[in-house]
């Protein structure tokens, strides 16, 4: 689609007001998903398994439907058979069939009138298992002897010869490999490991249900995309789709999490069975147990480089579980491995693996953090090793508009250039280094979204504009989509209302994720504005006597568009408002399209570490994000986004994962052992936005969510070699193993 | 279960609620009483998204029962603005941009307010100290230790 | 006719072939055109793919136009966080 892109002389874009949710979400007034209540509402609670991989012999709730105030319980038996693919998967997710195939993976449901009640009941739903053997681990799950968990059910892409745990497998590339390592002054290969880390978002998911028995219902829940929550929940339940209206909380955090189903199907078909509105709330070990965490890898990485930093060939295979179900995210993962690099000869190989854990659900740039853990942990060796500049030999090899793109394609204007050119010229990066501390560097790319969207605007008889957007508000959205339907009208930014509505007020809307909300939804609010803007012209054209195109659209007036279209004082938008409803009627604007000119977004992270070699903990001491914004709408969240990326990175480097038994429970289940990065853990996150216009976003936009999660494992990896003199190829660097480490070199 | 009367006094209004021996403060503050400002995010004290004060005192309303409350005083985050008048930190933390999704954002203004009511003039390391209870997993807590110190510097200048 | 570039791990479905050239105008003729020339592509297809065409990632714009000189890859489709 043309886009009259316009990148400078901005009157509202780059500017930092308030939010328009501030005040609610500072008072405690903001609703998310816990925070519903409905007459006659009952309490859901799910019955999970304790076992890693167990069959499910026999259900029997009959002790708990004796309790007064039980009023149904749920099981597999009370949803349709007959689903094939993804739909299949996700209706076993929720609600497990013949086998549970992971701790914490739900198997009965039931609804009471109290929550305490209804804890209680959980506890009297008798299930009989057959224990099943089991496997956590990517690599054990691809051995000859690893237990099937679900033979027959790879796909299309799989040869033959592999273990049936293999779903799906992937493997392309370009150039003359062997050439490309032969022309190598050295050559380097080695393993790279990362274990599964969570969301961690801090609001539990939680749903407010009702269905009725004629199949129609509503739904008021926490989610980052309503259209995906209805099509996933009506598809598991057998219902259509337009019968079920979804209304989105706001949104306590989702980073990917919240793009799929767990509990909301199972609280609908609750609530048909007993007839009266169903609330759902998960607890926070439930979270941990059975939504998604991302996947955990196992990658080795071959690289080839010249004494001066050429990069000559490369290759990467990549193996990820991705718990019980296929669809890891290898395919992201290989494309951004070598992205950062123009290289002659790369080849990708990645095994899609089913392990016995819980689904993976996409996190932040799925599958780019773990592949840019190897490859930019090994760059940072290579350099080492022939004592290059890090910085320097990344920015010489540096994709830039033209390069042919590791996964194929030709790149478009890009910004990873720019990035690097910054970070080398930071302060930070020739900043003095103390005893025991040492500096890491990391670049990373996401490739970034465009998805269904659909957008609605309204004048209303003042003059004032309500937008209606169909992506949760995460991280202050409503602020950008008001700030550029402001820039784009020429009203102030306080004139325009966004709200988020439901399912019946819109076209489909994807969820706001793959860093795609300010991009398209942005888009899509800029051109459904402008279409009022246009009819004003109209009115004005016909008020004046004069073609409509002879009016122009300037700082909220509509002017004649110069001396030959005569003589008339602008009008504006308030006085062309108050007369609508008798200069024609009510004036809005729509927009709806898949918008494909998402540009990616490169950034390159520098990190100051100390490491204690007496207990192996290291200390985060400085750290810059670098990141391609193309065009910061509102700098300040552009920046949230970047820090908030950078802490998540720094938390799955050093500290989260996903801690299994030899029994295949989950033996992290609550904060306090699933640790996250706390304030104390923490510098000041310094950031530097660059900005390389995205010319297929009328304002420059480029996606800025989720690259900012993709360097900082590598990056402080590289910090901590520098620390410490070790080499950590396994995440996280705990301090036990950094301190083996150090022990390990003696 | 037998449910006990509880009479105490909530941002300095006298309510009360008949609450199960077994429900957190929490729950009764945001099932029985309609505040639901304060948020669980993990309901084992590791979170501090359930952050208010009793008597003063800062705490994880989800590590309280209900009945505990008999006879106290509790500050919420409801309870932080005068009317329309906002509180410092809350208005510097629209100003700062110092929360994403906004989920620990009440537990998180509840606990800076009983910090600067000890420590006007607090050191960012100080902040980072006293806040580590109390997650955020959209900022990486840049914002919101920026936020707080700015809040303490106008509330001292205020004085 | 239309060169589309796909990846090596479809060869098997092609006889070999990385590249296959195609008669079509727009996205959805040359989806078409590729199942009808290759049948074994057809899982794949309905699995869901992406195309690149220009560099610009096309998810679902079966109207989107194509030329001979466009660059145009068959891609795994993606989804983000």
């Amino acid at each position: 689609m043309p886009l009259d892109t316009k990148t400078t002389g901005f009157k509202y874009i780059g500017t930092r007001p308030d939010r328009p949710d501030g005040i609610d979400k500072v008072t405690g007034k903001a609703r998310y998903g816990a925070d519903a209540y409905a007459p006659g509402m009952l309490h859901g609670v799910m019955v999970r398994s304790p076992h890693a991989h167990a069959r499910i012999k026999k259900i029997d709730a009959t002790k708990a439907l004796a309790l007064k105030g039980v009023k149904a319980v749920v099981t597999r038996a009370d949803f349709p058979t007959g689903l094939e693919g993804e739909d299949w998967n996700i209706q076993e997710n929720c609600m497990a069939g013949e086998v549970a195939l992971y701790d914490g993976h739900a198997v009965a449901a039931v609804a009471a009138t109290s929550l305490l009640l209804a804890r209680e009941a959980a506890k009297l739903i008798e299930v009989e298992y057959e224990v099943l053997p089991h496997v956590t681990d990517v690599d054990e799950a691809m051995k000859p002897g690893a237990p099937a968990i679900r033979a027959g059910a790879a796909d299309y892409s799989v040869p033959e010869g592999l273990h049936p745990n293999v779903m799906r497998y992937i493997e392309y590339g370009h150039g003359d490999l062997e050439a490309g390592f032969a022309a190598a002054d050295l050559v380097m290969e080695n393993t790279y490991k990362t274990e599964a880390t969570h969301q961690g978002y801090i609001e539990p998911h939680a749903c407010l249900a009702q269905l009725g028995s004629d199949g129609k219902g509503e739904m008021w829940v926490c989610t980052q995309g309503h259209w995906f929550i209805r099509r996933m929940s009506a598809a598991v339940l057998g219902i259509d789709v337009a019968n079920l209206r979804v209304t989105p909380s706001e949104i306590g955090g989702g980073f990917g999490g919240k793009t799929t189903v767990f509990i909301e199907p199972v609280a609908l078909a609750l609530s048909r069975k007993a007839g009266k509105p169903v609330k759902m709330v998960m607890t926070r070990s439930e979270v941990l147990r059975a939504t998604g965490p991302t996947s955990s890898s196992s990658i080795d990485v071959k690289m080839g480089m010249k004494k001066d930093g050429t990069m000559t060939a490369a290759k990467v295979t990549m193996r990820m579980q991705g718990g019980a179900f296929p669809m890891a995210p290898i395919d992201s993962a290989l494309d951004c491995a070598f992205s950062c690099y123009n290289i002659p000869a790369v080849h990708h190989e990645g095994y899609d693996v089913l392990a016995n854990r819980p689904k993976q659900a996409a996190y932040r740039a799925p599958g780019s953090p773990m592949a840019a853990f190897a490859t930019e942990s090994l760059v940072d060796e290579m350099c080492r090793a022939l004592g290059l500049d890090p910085l320097k030999t990344r920015l010489k090899n540096a994709s830039r508009e033209g390069t042919k793109a590791s996964f194929g394609p030709t790149f478009p204007r890009i910004g990873l250039v720019e990035t690097l050119e910054a970070a080398i010229a930071h302060p930070h990066y020739a900043a003095p280094l103390g005893t025991n501390q040492g500096r890491g560097v990391a670049s990373g790319y996401w490739m970034n979204w465009g998805g269904e969207t659909s957008v609605s605007a309204a004048l209303g008889e003042d003059g004032s504009v309500t937008v209606s957007v169909g992506t949760p508000d995460i991280g202050g959205s409503r602020a950008s989509m008001a700030l550029m339907a402001a820039e784009a009208l020429g009203i102030p930014y306080e004139n325009v209302r966004v709200n988020v509505v439901d399912t019946g007020s819109l076209g489909v809307n994807e969820p706001t994720h793959g860093s795609r909300a300010t991009y398209a939804t942005g888009l899509a609010t800029i051109e459904a504005v402008k279409q009022i803007s246009s009819k004003l012209c109209q009115r004005a054209a016909d008020k004046w006597g004069i073609p409509a195109e002879a009016v122009i659209w300037e700082d909220g007036c509509a002017k004649p568009s110069g001396p030959n279209a005569g003589e008339f004082p602008p009008l504006t938008i308030g006085e062309l408002a108050a007369e609508m409803g008798s200069t024609g009627g009510p004036i809005s604007g729509h927009f709806e399209a898949t918008p494909s000119g998402h540009g990616g977004s490169f950034g390159t992270h520098i990190v100051d570490v100390e490491v204690d070699p007496e207990t192996g903990h290291t200390s985060v001491l400085r750290y810059t994000v670098v990141q391609d914004a193309g065009k910061a709408i509102h700098p300040a969240y552009v920046e949230g986004q970047f820090q908030g990326g950078a802490a998540q990175g720094i938390g799955w480097a050093l500290n989260e994962e996903y801690i299994y038994g030899a029994d295949g429970r989950l033996q992290n289940t609550v904060f306090l052992d699933y640790r996250i990065p706390v304030a104390s853990d923490l510098p000041m996150i310094d950031t530097v936005i660059v900005e390389v216009p995205n010319p297929g976003h009328p304002y420059g936009v480029r996606g800025v969510g989720e690259t900012g999660i993709t360097p900082p494992l590598p990056a402080v990896a590289n910090a901590v070699h520098a620390a410490a003199g070790v080499r950590l190829r396994s995440l996280p660097m705990s301090p036990p193993r950094i301190l083996a480490a150090i022990k390990a070199k003696g | 279960m037998t449910q006990i009367h509880v009479t105490t006094t909530v941002n300095g209004d006298e309510v009360d609620f008949l609450a199960d021996p077994r429900e957190t403060l929490l729950d009764c503050l945001r099932d029985k009483l309609g505040m639901t400002g304060a948020k669980e995010g993990c309901g084992t004290g590791d979170c501090g998204a359930c952050s208010v004060t009793v008597d003063g005192r800062l705490v994880c309303s989800c590590l309280v029962l209900g009945v505990e409350a008999q006879g106290k005083t509790i500050e919420t985050v409801e309870g932080m603005a005068e009317g329309e008048k906002l509180h410092p930190l809350q208005r510097k933390f629209i100003e700062h941009a110092a929360l994403q999704c906004g989920i620990c954002t009440p537990g998180i203004l509840v606990a800076a307010k009983a910090l600067l009511a000890q420590n006007p003039d607090p050191a960012e390391e100080e902040v980072r100290y006293w806040l580590a209870g109390n997650l955020c997993r959209c900022t990486g807590y840049d914002k919101i230790i920026r936020a707080v110190l700015d809040a303490a510097a106008e509330m001292r200048e205020g004085v | 006719m239309v060169k589309v570039h796909l990846w090596s791990g479809l060869r098997r479905f092609t006889d070999g072939a990385d590249v296959v050239e195609l008669e079509a105008k727009t996205v959805g003729e040359m989806m078409k055109a590729l199942v009808e020339a290759h049948p074994g592509l057809d899982p794949v297809i309905k699995a869901g793919v992406s195309v690149s065409v220009d560099g610009k990632l096309i998810a679902r714009g079966l109207h989107e136009q194509v030329s001979d000189d466009s660059e145009v890859f068959l891609l795994r489709q993606l989804k983000g966080g």
